[in-house]
């Protein structure tokens, strides 16, 4: 069984009115619980859990240091290519909003590398469009040994691939693979991705299952959040993470939070999400999930991330570029999205100290495969 | 107090630490020294192996009665715990080994198969073996007969804090060892701590309960007197408990009439 097959079980809408119908008493039962299901996520990420944010916060922030300790996982992106045919109306990378197209080649990634180890990273996050042409299996099977040696962990958001594909690719370090949903409207996923591979919806949706099959150690999940009503998405997103947790229960897993940004010609959001919302969210999933990790990246503001460190936290990206050759090859060509914190590594290690808190930068050996 | 021996190397302290979780090198550090520990596990995988004399975290650990511990956290085989036994047996020069699968993320929870695999490749291999296991008094016995070097049997769930909720088995594994048992995982509190070494625990590992305190160093200090009390409460012969008083021969009495 796949998920796709649990899905199909719920409706959009009744799990929306369902979610706007949780009372004050449903988030107090909630709060005093030890383990939280579904339904108890369901109050906590609702408009009934506002009044309680302090209380989830000092939760969260318990559980999290319990569980992880004062410490906050730093990774970073490289961007390889930002060739894409898809058509994503959000995405800066989309196919048809015109931009000089680049795929670094292996010098260009020597480049890259040499740039991000300089800043102290271990862990490495490869960025890429969808254009199986010039950056598909045959791409990332090439790069892949190129990176590897450089760096304790590496991670990947590209296109969804085949199991099969990613069989080949977890012996030469893949660790981890990030594969967001966007949003789980299925009409909107559509409207959003009228073009290109990614419109097939239960493909994107059933790529978890095939990362776990393979016997991948890490997974992301994820909805972009300015799509959909966010509450309703991030329920499908735990319910994803609680099937897939139960499925393919040696792997781990990472949840991100993305808002949408600006970016050259780009779409504006549909759906507003305030920071104390965002707040909710983060402190909602810490106390339905105690072992998943959650990652901020450097979309957020400044002010925003620094307070986050201690509420739930787990992973964070710092002094990002989201374009191709954006370390030290060509830092001047278009990115995928504005970056809202700009500071460097070592500020917000620093940063991070500053509160307490110990920022780990290698939390893997390649000698454990992928 | 009795020094503990393990693989023939004396322990004048019986509480063992591990290095995670802390907001800092810094504090990690004062918190050890404060435990008066002196054998530390540190992952592996948090180390840079290939440069191991940079690396901030051991240079907080450089003291002479210290010893380290090498653990292989974040392995899922046997085969992969006896490769990364090896490359912490080159990085940090000591061939003891503290084997830890765990395949299982979200518990921790150790792999019983795997484990008594590697346990017995990595005897073979030269190394002083300490694995981390369910308290399984079969398991326990098993990985004896395979040569390690001590047994490192859990109270409840890592990082959990919930104290010795497998105490009966602890019991039966203390009871029939022939080879040192540690209690490793689940010790929250001084008294968890106190308790495991009251029954005749050889050692206790703490780590979540000092790395995440308000203070961690004052709270490694007041593991350092629980561990201290509790081997001291089960040297000296711990009385029996008993609800109500026992007179002194009440059934035998009339023979003295």
């Amino acid at each position: 069984m796949r998920f796709e097959s649990v899905f199909r079980q719920y409706s959009w809408n009744d799990v929306k009115a369902a979610i706007y119908s949780k009372t004050a008493k449903d988030v107090e039962m909630a709060l005093e619980k030890k383990q939280r299901g579904l339904e108890d996520f369901m109050a906590l990420i609702s408009p009934a859990a506002a009044p309680y944010l302090e209380r989830m916060a000092l939760i969260s922030r318990q559980l999290t240091q319990q569980r992880f300790g004062k410490t906050i996982q730093l990774y970073v992106p490289l961007y390889l290519s930002n060739e894409c045919q898809n058509i994503c109306t959000y995405c800066g990378f989309s196919y048809d909003n015109p931009l000089k197209r680049k795929t670094l080649s292996g010098a260009e990634i020597l480049q890259e590398v040499n740039a991000i180890r300089e800043m102290g990273y271990e862990h490495v996050l490869l960025v890429t469009g969808e254009a199986s042409q010039t950056v598909g299996l045959e791409y990332f099977m090439k790069v892949m040994p190129l990176i590897r040696r450089h760096f304790s962990q590496i991670s990947m958001e590209v296109q969804p691939m085949d199991q099969e594909d990613y069989e080949q690719l977890i012996p030469l370090g893949l660790h981890s693979v990030l594969v967001y949903q966007e949003t789980y409207h299925e009409e909107d996923y559509r409207k959003h991705h009228p073009k290109g591979k990614k419109s097939r919806f239960s493909y994107r949706l059933e790529t978890p299952d095939r990362l776990g099959l393979a016997g991948i150690h890490k997974i992301g999940l994820g909805v972009l959040i300015g799509l959909e009503d966010w509450r309703t998405d991030s329920f499908f997103t735990a319910l994803h993470l609680d099937y897939l947790q139960r499925t393919y229960w040696q792997t781990r897993y990472s949840i991100s939070f993305p808002r949408l940004r600006p970016f050259s010609g780009g779409l504006a959001p549909k759906v507003d999400m305030k920071d104390r919302e965002l707040v909710q969210l983060i402190c909602a999933y810490r106390l339905f999930n105690e072992d998943v990790e959650l990652s901020l990246s450097t979309r957020e503001s400044e002010k925003f991330r620094d307070h986050l460190v201690q509420l739930g936290i787990t992973t964070m990206s710092a002094g990002s570029k989201t374009n191709p050759g954006g370390y030290a090859v060509d830092p001047q060509s278009l990115e995928q999205f504005e970056i809202s914190d700009e500071r460097s590594a070592a500020t917000i290690a620093a940063m991070i100290r500053e509160q307490g808190y110990e920022p780990v930068w290698k939390d893997w050996s390649p000698v454990f495969g992928g | 107090m009795e020094p503990l021996i393990i693989a023939g190397q004396p322990f004048t302290s019986r509480l063992f630490t591990g290095t995670g979780k802390f907001g800092s090198a810094a504090q990690m550090e004062a918190a050890i020294l404060a435990s008066g520990s002196e054998l530390v596990t540190v992952a592996l995988k948090r180390i840079d192996t290939a440069h191991s004399l940079q690396d901030d975290m051991l240079q907080h650990l450089q003291h002479p009665h210290i010893h380290l511990l090498p653990n292989t956290s974040g392995v899922r085989t046997a085969k992969e715990a006896v490769y990364a036994a090896q490359l912490a047996r080159e990085a940090l020069e000591t061939n003891w080994i503290k084997l830890e699968i765990h395949p299982d993320p979200k518990y921790l929870l150790p792999d019983p198969v795997e484990t008594l695999e590697a346990a017995a490749s990595l005897v073979k291999l030269g190394f002083v073996v300490l694995p981390y296991v369910h308290a399984d008094p079969v398991l326990c016995k098993r990985l004896e007969d395979a040569g390690v070097a001590a047994v490192m049997p859990l109270g409840s769930p890592i990082g959990s804090n919930k104290g010795l909720r497998t105490l009966d088995f602890l019991e039966i594994i203390i009871s029939q060892s022939r080879v040192p048992v540690i209690v490793d995982a689940g010790i929250g509190a001084p008294s968890h701590a106190a308790q495991a070494m009251e029954m005749g625990a050889a050692a206790v590992l703490v780590n979540t309960a000092i790395a995440v305190a308000r203070q961690p160093e004052k709270m490694a200090d007041a593991f350092r007197q629980a561990v201290i009390a509790g081997r001291e409460a089960y040297e000296a012969g711990l009385g029996t408990a008993s609800v109500k008083a026992n007179a002194s021969s009440p059934l035998l009495a009339f023979l003295d009439e």
